[in-house]
């Protein structure tokens, strides 16, 4: 039995470094949206002391003096990279789950008796740095959570190879013992007070303990993890992702918002976008929220945070019902004299798109059921949006601040990496 | 009151927006010569890149290769999968620097251009060189 964690490593930091040859030994750390927080740091950064998630103005000063590399997030390169090294996995092995944009799980469970797993998980991690360019991480293990665990051995023993297998007995248990349980996969904060309180302080204590007295004490995903800690394989691949209960785009704003013909149609690009999420699905949805809220840092100005649900009485995936549920839910949550910093739709109770329930009254907004228009305007718009409903802000998506993210290298012909053939 | 039957409206009648490479009407008399020989259309992609996953787009700058038929903003086709050999033409990454040359294995390792006005680049010891990937071919627009 063997499963295997492929992690990509530093993934977003690895990426800006792949068509920047002259930041090979710079620290580099990539921020979210509107430059907000650190959401991605390279070895280096970490070194030198950058934690995830601070915010970037906090450290801006000292990680620029000392030489360090800033990028907003550009996450059509990321992606595109991400569909690359998925791409290689594939084509490697026939069973791949797909878990984030820089994790996968490999089911190896028939490569075992042919193959050296070890050095089968380096050939891996070779072909796709070659390939790519991305560095990875390969833990291997029979259970997920133990391949967690043998990527974290991997850098606690740094191990160059950056591939380890936890293979015997033995190993697993020495593993778990040097592994805090804060560490399992799994294991949140919350928790992690808690079974410390129970004396369970790493992951040994954790696989040692009886599984139904954790059932019973903590929870039946707890004591999955105690088994799949012993060995016992609980957690198996999945091929097709589960049907989402709900789809969320919301922003935080660059700069603040305060008057609704402004907000309006930035509501709509999020609506237009939900509604396109919703029909990749195949689901209609029967609920449509709105919220926004102002900043919850700025203390001196007054706060508001506005939430208003529209229940449609025939579900619809149609992004016009859909804009008009939005408007018709924004318009009584917004007041005027705000600032508002975040805003957000969310589409839920789903039902699939193939099933019809008629309401018993009638709809005065009965959805318009045009599957056909929307499925033309979704070809019309996969690379770019052609097509715009007459609602939305066709000139900026969302007010957003990215003034640092790097150039579209694998997916605009105007922003291609240079090489350059003059002297040298 | 009248009622002239005009015909029924359904899905079928409106028209398709994506059609098949070649579209036979039927006819009573002779049937088309070529509809046996119907291939899909030529496909650059398919014919440029060999290995998706480890191809990328790079621009090429300036006249160094110009003996190789690259021309200055020609777009390389850059294999990151294909080992290069002695003669091959290459990204390599220089000193922080993305250069296009032609590889010299033999008798030293080397970097030339394609143009008698550019001098070869002689890797130095503790020079950071790396290739990046074989060029397998260049696109050039007139």
């Amino acid at each position: 039995m063997a499963l295997a964690l492929v992690d990509c490593e530093s993934f977003y930091a690895s990426c800006e470094r792949i068509f920047r040859p002259d930041l090979k030994n710079t620290p580099i750390v990539v921020l979210s949206n509107n430059d907000g927080c650190v959401i991605a740091r390279s070895t280096e950064a970490k070194k030198m002391g950058v934690g995830m998630g601070v915010p970037w103005f906090k450290i801006k000063n000292s990680f620029l003096a000392q030489g360090g590399k800033v990028f907003s997030s550009n996450f059509t390169f990321y992606g595109d990279m991400s569909a690359r090294v998925m791409n290689i996995l594939e084509g490697l092995i026939p069973r791949v789950e797909i878990y984030s944009i820089d994790e996968a799980f490999l089911g190896l469970d028939t490569f075992e008796q042919h193959y050296d797993l070890y050095g089968f998980g380096c050939y891996i991690r070779n072909l796709v740095k070659q390939w790519t360019g991305v560095p990875v991480r390969i833990g291997i293990a029979p259970t997920k959570t133990l391949t967690k665990i043998a990527i974290n051995e991997a850098k606690r023993l740094d191990i160059s190879t950056k591939v380890y297998r936890l293979a015997t007995k033995k190993d697993i248990r020495n593993a778990l013992a040097n592994t805090p349980v804060h560490d399992v996969w799994g294991v949140g904060r919350r928790l992690n007070a808690h079974l410390n309180k129970a004396r369970i302080t790493n992951a040994l204590h954790l696989a040692d303990t009886d599984p139904n007295y954790i059932r019973r004490k903590f929870s039946v995903v707890l004591e999955r993890t105690v088994r799949e800690l012993r060995g016992q394989r609980c957690l198996n691949l999945e091929h097709s992702m589960t049907a989402k209960k709900q789809i969320i785009v919301s922003r935080s704003f660059g700069n603040r918002v305060s008057d609704l013909e402004t907000l309006k149609p930035i509501v709509s690009n999020f609506a237009v976008r939900a509604a396109e999420k919703l029909r990749n699905e195949k689901q209609k949805c029967s609920q449509v929220s709105v919220f926004i809220r102002t900043s919850p840092f700025n203390k001196r100005k007054p706060e508001h945070t506005g939430y208003k649900t529209v229940e449609l009485l025939t579900p619809t995936n149609d992004t016009r019902d859909i804009l008009m549920a939005a408007k018709k839910a924004l318009i009584p949550i917004f007041r005027t004299g705000y600032d508002y910093a975040k805003a957000g739709i969310l589409l839920s109770r789903f039902t699939n798109e193939k099933s019809k329930q008629y309401s018993l009254f009638k709809d005065p907004n009965e959805p318009k059921e045009n599957t056909r228009l929307m499925q033309y305007i979704d070809q019309l718009n996969v690379y770019e949006t052609r097509i715009y409903y007459a609602s939305q802000n066709i000139n900026q998506w969302s007010p957003m601040k990215q003034n640092m993210a790097s150039p579209k290298y694998t997916t605009n012909w105007h922003e291609l990496p240079i090489a350059n053939q003059g002297e040298k | 009151m009248k009622v002239n039957y005009i015909g029924k409206i359904s899905e079928e009648n409106l028209p398709a927006i994506f059609m098949p490479y070649f579209l036979e009407p039927v006819h009573a008399g002779f049937p088309s010569p070529a509809s046996d020989y119907i291939e899909s259309p030529i496909d650059l992609n398919k014919h440029l890149i060999k290995n998706g996953a480890a191809t990328f787009l790079v621009r090429a700058q300036g006249q160094s290769m110009i003996g190789s038929g690259i021309t200055d903003q020609a777009v390389l086709i850059v294999d990151r999968s294909i080992k290069p050999t002695h003669n091959s033409i290459v990204v390599a990454s220089i000193d922080g620097e993305f250069v296009c040359k032609r590889l010299k294995l033999k008798p030293k390792m080397c970097l030339v251009p394609d143009n008698p006005d550019y001098p070869p680049i002689f890797i130095n010891h503790g020079q950071d060189l790396e290739i990046v990937g074989t060029v397998t071919a260049a696109i050039n627009k007139f």
